[in-house]
């Protein structure tokens, strides 16, 4: 039984999946295109090449770890749907140490800025959580409004005081070169992997291993992580528990921000190397799906990230070989998140009944529920 | 009794994905007669009462209603055919008046679109004068004691026409003193001629109210047998397959130190109002002291206080001495209180947690289970292992989810757990509630085990015979007051019954219920 729900969380995303890839193919079709032909180049673009993986890897990094901010806070019952403002500050904070401490050496520059980033995002992301720690105000407004407030206020910073001299755009100055994370193309074409040089895969994706393997052992390897997911599943029973109710969301909000602010590794100290107004355009958001896709779990947001990768990057090579619009990757993308929903909730329900048979007790809810209709 | 059978089930089946939950069960329920239906959680009497209600259908087997065959599978046409059910869970309005609410959904109409509320009320008035049910058409159901409660649920069936009330488990929330008026009315029922089919596990009570009884057991009906003549001890044989030590032998308590000590004890509940006035109580080492009332009248409040999960008004609370009532759970937890709550979905589980999980809650965050903010795997494991083995958890594996355990076994992981260690005090709530008769046995001896052992033990429930059978002390509650306190074995049920209702008259019409989700009846 508890095999079957095990293998059923594995399956019902791989289901969705390919659920979804079956409807994109109908609507590639009714506007009079053929779906093999699309589906063909939209994995020759993620797959063709080792410069297109690299790409893949590359579009897959920030996700991962919007996508383990949202599941990581999910485990405490938080919907954290600020990752965009998390990130936008953790980029920030990033870009401005790496502006003021540019003398130190590469050794201690990219760890401090490494954690200037995770502590933006942590920083923005620990006002909801004390908010709803102290007035128990929901999580799900406050992160929508801070996010606003990130992008607005880091925007009107770099427009008016920060930007680079002499320059229309929008941006930052250069952050120092000991500050930057070097491109994985040179070592990797050392080893006979010929990834160009111009592909901006960079170290942040052994970060972001990282921060995957980290969340899970913070979840199933800690204390806190224990309580984490006590406080998720029933508060009421970890407060029984001696849980601090209160003091665990604030700890997994923050934690939850530092994930989101890591992004900064990838788009600042990997690739930009300086803060960029409105860089994200939705990453943080796509890490509500990617967290949805992945079940929660750090693993299974690595996996979502990479299917994410694989879309996005395709999504691109459609755009340019093809009539049909760049946007059907994102229905494609839609359709896949709202067949996983469906398939969760389905399988949950069935899950329920299941529970409920199986102890055909005085009190069933189905006869309260059906009585009531 | 009259002839004819008012219910006949034939060969029902119903399999579920994990369990045949009804084995080819017939049912035969005489025409007029007071019918009970007895056996274990997961015996089957629930999942039989929904195939006949229409809940549920079956995989095999027919339904006559007065010997004609009942087509359809849905409570509307089990409703037309004229059966009705009195669910165990009340689903009443509470700003809406006994009229209203009895009406509602069928409601009498004048020219076409209006309610007809004189028509209503007169209907609900006869109705309870008919069968001595003494309700107010007009009163609001917020007003009403849980006993009258239960009487607009079955105004509310009779008013539907139906022939066949079924009850499921319909004494579970009752006084002693309402129970017995309950009785009254089906009887009276009964001789008007309407079939009443009763389920329960409360075997006293099957034997004092109804005339034939079926037992069931593991999905098949284990015999049906007369009241008359039958004993408790047969019934409780046939339920569980062998016999069952209905009694609990104790030696005589031997207190040692004052473990637990409340004194001038209140504190205000949502509404302003004092939920708990003045409480004074001393439990000693190796004593039980155990609290009877009625649900909702001060004993949720009191286990939160002295377990920490809630602030006192005013007044101290000392556990070993020290002042407890402003501390954290955790701070009390480590000055040695276990707390066995009330309701163990909502509090005393994570339902996805893994048993092993389960089995350190509130421990893990001490040595051995953590140490320096890391859990220790090993411990949490091998600690599972052995409490699965000393207390029979099944399944035995310690890595499956709690849901996945009966009812009975849920509670006993939490008793496996609480009772572990050598707590100095014990606080059990309801131990022994939606549990089975194997269980029960098993947790009572386990508590006086661990009075024996010197642990102060504080035991409330709503079974007054639990009470009465563990208690070296009883103290009754009332509207937030501990109205009275006997010896144990020096006081009769009826006594205090009387107390617990305030020592008022039997019908406590608006009895406080107010107060933090004790009026939730799990059973």
């Amino acid at each position: 039984m508890t095999r079957l729900a095990r293998l059923s969380q594995v399956l019902s995303p791989l289901v969705a999946v390919a659920a979804a890839f079956l409807v994109g193919g109908l609507v590639v079709t009714a506007i009079g295109e053929n779906p093999f032909r699309i589906y063909g180049i939209l994995f020759r673009g993620a797959f063709g090449s080792v410069d297109a993986i690299g790409f893949v890897l590359f579009n897959a990094v920030p996700l991962v770890f919007t996508g383990l901010a949202v599941a990581f806070a999910f485990r405490a019952g938080l919907f954290n749907i600020g990752g965009e403002g998390q990130l936008y500050l953790g980029a920030f904070v990033c870009t401005l140490a790496g502006l003021a401490f540019g003398g130190l050496p590469a050794v201690l520059l990219v760890p401090l800025l490494v954690i200037a980033s995770a502590a933006g995002g942590a920083l923005w992301a620990a006002v909801p959580g004390l908010l709803k720690a102290r007035f128990g105000v929901h999580e799900v407004i406050n992160t929508i409004m801070m996010n606003f407030i990130a992008v607005g206020l880091t925007g009107y910073f770099v427009v008016n005081m920060l930007r680079e001299p002499g320059q229309m755009t929008p941006q930052t100055s250069e952050i120092a070169l000991s500050g930057h994370l070097p491109r994985l193309a040179g070592p990797l074409s050392r080893i006979g992997v010929p990834l160009p040089q111009s592909n901006p895969l960079n170290l942040s994706i052994v970060i972001a291993l990282g921060a995957v393997w980290l969340a899970w052992y913070i979840l199933y390897r800690t204390r806190l992580g224990y309580e984490i997911r006590a406080v998720g599943i029933n508060a009421k029973a970890a407060e029984y528990a001696g849980i601090s109710v209160r003091r665990t969301i604030v700890a997994a909000m923050v934690l939850s921000g530092a994930f989101a602010g890591l992004v900064a590794t990838n788009e600042v100290m990997g690739f930009r190397h300086r803060f960029l107004d409105n860089f994200s355009s939705g990453l943080g958001f796509m890490g509500i799906a990617v967290a949805l896709l992945g079940k929660n779990t750090p693993l299974g947001v690595l996996l979502a990230a990479l299917l994410f990768g694989v879309l996005n990057t395709g999504a691109l090579e459609i755009d340019v070989f093809t009539d049909v619009p760049r946007e059907l990757i994102l229905v494609l993308q839609a359709v896949t998140i709202i067949l996983v929903v469906v398939g969760n909730e389905v399988f949950a329900r069935r899950a329920a009944a299941r529970e409920r048979s199986s102890e055909p007790r005085g009190d069933a809810p189905s006869a309260a529920t059906q009585e009531a209709k | 009794m009259p002839e004819g059978h008012a219910v006949q089930m034939r060969g029902i089946s119903k399999r579920y994905p994990r369990v045949l939950a009804n084995d080819n069960v017939d049912l035969d329920v005489a025409d007029g007669e007071i019918h009970a239906i007895v056996g274990e959680n997961g015996a089957g009497k629930s999942t039989i009462m929904k195939v006949l209600y229409g809940l549920t259908p079956p995989d095999a087997g027919s339904i006559a209603l007065w010997g004609r065959e009942l087509r359809g599978h849905r409570p509307s046409d089990a409703i037309d055919a004229g059966v009705g059910m009195v669910h165990q869970h009340f689903m009443l309005v509470d700003t809406l008046t006994v009229a209203e609410n009895v009406v509602l959904g069928d409601e009498p109409r004048r020219a076409g679109v209006f309610t007809d509320v004189a028509a209503a009320r007169e209907r609900v008035r006869s109705l309870s004068s008919e069968y001595g049910l003494a309700l107010d058409p007009d009163e609001l159901i917020e007003n009403l004691s849980v006993g009258l409660e239960q009487r607009v649920e079955i105004v509310k069936v009779l008013y539907r026409g139906a022939k066949v009330l079924i009850l499921d488990e319909p004494t579970g929330v009752l006084t002693p003193q309402e129970v017995r008026e309950l009785f009254e009315i089906l009887r009276s029922l009964r001789d008007a001629g309407r079939t009443i089919i009763f389920i329960t596990h409360k075997l006293e009570e099957v034997l004092e109210l109804a005339d034939r009884i079926t037992v069931m057991r593991d999905g098949r009906v284990a015999g049906v047998v007369p009241a008359q003549g039958t004993t408790k001890e047969e019934l409780a044989h046939m339920m569980v397959g062998r016999d069952v030590l209905l009694r609990v032998e104790k030696e005589d308590a031997s207190p040692g130190e004052p473990v637990l000590e409340i004194r001038g004890l209140s504190a205000a509940g949502r509404k302003g109002a004092n939920v708990l006035e003045d409480i004074e109580l001393t439990v000693r080492a190796g004593e039980v002291l155990g609290i009877a009332g009625v649900q909702g009248n001060g004993q949720t409040e009191l286990v939160e206080i002295v377990t920490g999960l809630r602030r006192a008004g005013a007044g101290t609370v000392r556990v070993c001495g020290i002042e407890t009532s402003n501390r954290s759970p955790r701070q009390v937890r480590d000055l040695g209180v276990a707390h066995v709550p009330e309701d163990r979905q909502a509090r005393g589980l994570v339902l996805g947690f893994t048993i092993a999980e389960n089995l350190v809650l509130g421990k893990h965050h001490r040595p051995p289970f953590s140490n320096h903010g890391l859990m220790a795997l090993d411990e949490v494991r091998s600690h599972a292992e052995r409490l699965i083995g000393e207390h029979d958890l099944r399944p035995a594996d310690p890595d499956v989810d709690a849901e996945h355990l009966s009812g009975g076994n849920q509670q006993k992981l939490i008793v496996a757990r609480e009772f572990d260690g050598g707590p100095a005090l014990l606080v059990a709530s309801q131990p022994t509630r939606g549990v089975d008769i194997g269980a029960i046995e098993f947790v009572h001896q386990s508590l006086l085990r661990m009075r024996d052992a010197g642990a102060a033990i504080l035991l409330i429930s709503a079974e007054l015979s639990e009470i009465m059978t563990l208690s070296d002390r009883i103290a009754v509650m009332y509207d937030g007051r501990v109205v009275a306190e006997y010896e144990g074995g020096a006081v009769g049920e009826d006594e205090l019954g009387v107390a617990m209702t305030g020592g008022a008259a039997p019908v406590p019409a608006g009895v406080a219920r107010d107060g933090g989700g004790a009026e939730e009846g799990a059973l």
